[in-house]
């Protein structure tokens, strides 16, 4: 099935008929409200909060926010946006209680400074690597969107933006603008591999006594394993001898590594690997 | 639109920023409707330390709510039920459902409709 993001920019896209299909759908109010789930998890109230709801669509993660019971913190009160008007329009016949913006989320978020206690973002930001117009480019947007995020936000204060990236171009380009307006970014992935994996990216901002980034924030979960790319770069033995030569055995080893995970066919390492042919006379 | 996004909520516009006039926005010809919510005394007190009450006694006054107390509640005063439910009512249950939302700085006007605000912006403002 080919992207909705190739389609029509979001506004056209989730037109009358596409925004009553995502919400009548029960396999994707499943899948999204599995993906809330997660987020509060990760997000870890124990307040009721103010929270703000990325791309809120049809408040189908809204309405998770609003039930959260009292004794895990809830129950919530939210403000989404969403810039998809039939959207709304579904979000209001469904009597959701958060309060609706319709608003542009690559416009900025215009909110005064440490509003929120935390947001939330359910398969939405991947949209803003599209530029639907020739005077916005998708780097622009995706600044100012984490710029107004990031302002908005009281310190220590988290949001988790659950994402859909076309490749990892995309997936670089979302997570290096987020570290650029200021956030300790970390991305969570679950199934990893598989047709269902999910990417969470975790931002938080400093202060206000929490763990600094991601590994804190995963830290007592079970089953996630922690890469963290940062750590190994500092250890690994390209760091300490300098740079590795092209066409070294290390340096082959670490490309073939990497075809490896790409899922290419690469052939078996021995110790034969990387070694010099003797001159055949 | 809820009384206390209007007490967060900004102009969009990026020269506005810098200005202080930019918040907060004016409502106009607001149209009011009381939506009825389950209260919730903690979410309350969570949230009173961050509402900027001079915007919310400007603001109040536009919608017509005359009786709002001069200083901030705190301390004590936070477990007065009835002070509490007041705020309640003010914050959380009453909507704007029809107007506009100004900006003071540069007097774009924000639409309500079905007590939705519009801040799409066209790309020259941006």
């Amino acid at each position: 099935m080919s992207r909705p993001e190739e389609v029509l920019p979001p506004d056209l896209f989730y037109d009358d008929t596409e925004s009553r299909k995502y919400t009548t759908s029960s396999r994707i109010r499943n899948i999204q409200s599995d993906m809330t789930h997660r987020a509060l998890e990760l997000l870890d109230l124990r307040t009721p909060s103010l929270i703000l709801d990325l791309g809120c669509g049809s408040g189908l993660s809204g309405d998770i926010l609003s039930q959260v019971p009292p004794d895990e913190g809830g129950p919530h009160v939210w403000v989404g946006m969403d810039i998809s008007p039939s959207m709304l329009e579904v979000a209001l016949q469904r009597d959701v209680e958060g309060d609706l913006l319709l608003a542009d989320i690559g416009q900025g978020v215009p909110f005064r400074p440490g509003s929120f206690d935390a947001a939330i973002s359910i398969s939405a930001i991947q949209w803003l690597c599209n530029a639907e117009t020739s005077d916005v480019s998708p780097e622009s947007r995706l600044r100012r969107f984490f710029e107004g995020l990031y302002a908005c936000l009281r310190r220590g204060g988290r949001a988790v933006c659950q994402f859909y990236p076309k490749n990892d171009a995309q997936r670089t380009m979302i997570s290096g603008a987020a570290i650029k307006a200021g956030f300790g970014a970390g991305i969570l992935e679950d199934d990893p591999g598989t047709k269902n994996s999910k990417l969470y990216l975790v931002l938080t901002v400093g202060g206000g006594g929490l763990e600094g980034d991601i590994t804190g924030v995963v830290d007592g979960m079970n089953d996630v394993d922690v890469m963290d790319a940062r750590r190994r770069a500092v250890n690994s033995a390209s760091a300490r001898r300098g740079p590795e030569k092209k066409g070294s055995k290390a340096w082959i080893l670490r490309k073939k590594e990497q075809m490896a995970k790409k899922g290419k066919v690469v052939k078996a390492t021995s110790k034969y690997t990387g070694r010099k042919r003797r001159p055949a006379f | 639109m809820k009384v206390l996004t209007a007490n967060f909520i900004t102009c969009a516009i990026k020269d506005c920023k810098a200005s202080p006039k930019s918040f907060p926005l004016h409502f106009q010809n607001a149209e009011l409707e009381l939506q009825e919510l389950e209260f919730q005394p903690d979410f309350l007190r969570h949230i009173l330390p961050r509402i900027d009450w001079d915007s919310l006694r400007v603001t109040a006054n536009e919608l017509g709510f005359p009786s709002i107390p001069e200083t901030k509640p705190e301390g004590e005063e936070l477990n007065n039920e009835e002070l509490l439910r007041n705020l309640h009512q003010l914050l959380l249950e009453t909507q704007v459902m029809e107007g506009k939302l100004v900006c003071d700085n540069c007097g774009h006007e924000y639409m309500i409709k079905e007590g939705i605000a519009n801040f799409l912006l066209p790309s020259h403002l941006v």
